[in-house]
């Protein structure tokens, strides 16, 4: 169970299981190991045109396991900049590393304090723990 | 919620559990995909002991599966014959589908599912009555499934000892009966395999031995993706109590000679027979990537045709597929389409199954 509740400290968290990566103002956003395990494996990741304008909080995308279809949810405002397009030849890679090369897109927030308004890691385990 | 006897096995094992026809029964064990594959390529084991096994013993019981089932069990007059057939309401529409076994003089055995077995056993009950029969659930009995196209060679280690050979030698959907064993060979995956019944104590020896010899355990999930990719139909899903077995693909079930069988549904479901409107069950094959999803609808030049019974990921293709229910008007090699989330994805008919299996049912 523990790879399954790996939750590295140098991120932010969305209660709805997303992941955030800041790098030079940019945001990295993924699903986290749990929300992975939760799924089981994933088959299918849809997710939005480069140059797209994300709202936090409102599904950006989709990712669909063998089990179930979900949303994903933007973390923060923002536009999207970067899309890990590999993840449509692999989405296995959601599984596989959820927080490196599982990530899904790149968002140039609105707001560059936004990410502040997230979860920490402890937060964050700390929700888990109200399931 | 009711739990078999290998539940504490499933748990050991690391299992996902999830609540199933009333049953805790394991999701997977790690990785659906992973217990697919290994299905279609080696050898896996199901904890299958959530579905019912009725034994019928008495005098009229060939009189009485030949009222409640459309298929006729007079075509398997041989004791270790074995039957896939349906259970039909008044209506003509599906109480059930499900395995006849005849396992002896006046002696039958029905393996019906799990959701559906209470409602079976009723439904039985009040008309073996009148026909002398007894009918015992064998709830002290417990069925483990073993698939795959390498499942011969995995029988040494099921402690069946000299059955062995005869079990190998056994024909799809016969069944062996020795020492307290009945052993089928039939399944619910598309490949070879055999269902293995017996008591608790000896399931859960067999269960040890498989799991030591390092036979994987296989889950619900790849039980349902891989009955989708053998284009086999799910009772709720691709059947039910408001549809007939026409309209589920399920019409080379029913028996209708001789004429003078009289069985439950016939004269509703006569007036369905060869008619020109009468829905009709496919297969669809996604050609966008993506997954399919039951109750996704399907139209064609705009016009809705049905939805999707049961739909899903095919781990063997690599594609969404699925099973649909849809108007008459459509042919293999036509193309469709499959509303999802708000577009319409191009789908492509196709007659299941949809990965070729290579033996058994």
């Amino acid at each position: 169970m523990s790879e399954d509740t790996e939750i590295p400290t140098d991120l932010r968290y969305t209660p709805d299981h997303e992941w955030v990566r800041q790098e030079n103002g940019s945001l990295t956003v993924g699903i986290t190991a749990f929300a992975a395990s939760q799924l089981g494996d994933v088959v299918f990741v849809e997710l939005p045109a480069p140059g797209t304008k994300v709202t936090a909080k409102q599904p950006f995308g989709v990712v669909e396991s063998v089990k179930s279809v979900s949303d994903l949810f933007a973390p923060v405002s923002g536009q999207v900049t970067q899309i890990n397009a590999a993840l449509v030849e692999s989405p296995e890679t959601v599984n596989d590393a959820p927080y490196t090369q599982g990530w899904m897109i790149q968002i140039q927030p609105d707001d560059p304090q936004a990410i502040n308004t997230l979860l920490d890691a402890q937060g964050y385990r700390a929700q888990l723990h109200h399931h | 919620m009711k739990k078999t006897i290998l539940h504490p096995n499933h748990v050991n094992l690391g299992a996902t559990m999830v609540p199933f026809g009333g049953w805790d029964m394991p999701l997977h064990y790690g990785s659906q995909l992973r217990e697919h594959l290994v299905v279609r390529e080696d050898c896996g084991a199901f904890d299958v002991s959530h579905m019912g096994i009725f034994d019928l013993t008495g005098p009229g019981v060939d009189d009485l599966l030949r009222l409640l089932l459309a298929n006729d069990v007079a075509k398997i007059p041989q004791i270790g014959q074995g039957q896939y057939t349906v259970m039909l309401n008044e209506r003509g529409h599906c109480v059930d589908d499900l395995i006849a076994y005849r396992l002896g003089e006046a002696f039958f055995s029905l393996v019906v599912n799990a959701g559906t077995l209470e409602k079976d056993l009723a439904w039985i009950r009040i008309h073996a009555a009148a026909y002398g029969v007894e009918v015992n659930w064998r709830k002290d009995m417990a069925m483990i499934a073993l698939q795959g196209p390498q499942v011969a060679k995995r029988l040494q280690h099921c402690l069946l000892g000299e059955l062995e050979d005869r079990i190998v030698a056994l024909k799809p959907f016969h069944i062996l009966v020795a020492d307290g064993w009945r052993v089928a060979r039939t399944g619910y995956t598309g490949e070879d395999g055999f269902e293995i019944m017996v008591d608790a104590d000896r399931a859960v020896a067999l269960w040890d031995g498989l799991m030591r010899a390092g036979i994987a355990p296989i889950g619900l999930g790849a039980r349902d993706t891989l009955r989708l990719e053998a284009g086999l139909n799910l009772y709720g899903q691709d059947m039910d109590e408001q549809t007939n077995p026409l309209e589920s693909g399920l019409g080379w079930l029913v028996a209708w000679e001789p004429k003078t069988r009289d069985f439950i549904g016939r004269r509703m479901l006569e007036t369905h027979h060869g008619q020109a409107t009468n829905r009709q069950r496919h297969g669809l094959i996604l050609r966008d990537k993506g997954v399919l999803r039951n109750h996704q609808e399907v139209f064609k030049d705009g016009r809705r045709m049905g939805e999707i019974t049961s739909g899903g990921y095919s781990p063997s293709l690599q594609k969404g597929i699925a099973l649909a229910r849809l108007e008459p008007g459509l042919r293999v090699g036509d193309t469709c389409e499959v509303m999802v989330r708000g577009r319409g994805l191009v789908a492509e008919v196709v007659r299941p199954p949809f990965v070729a299996g290579r033996k058994g049912g």
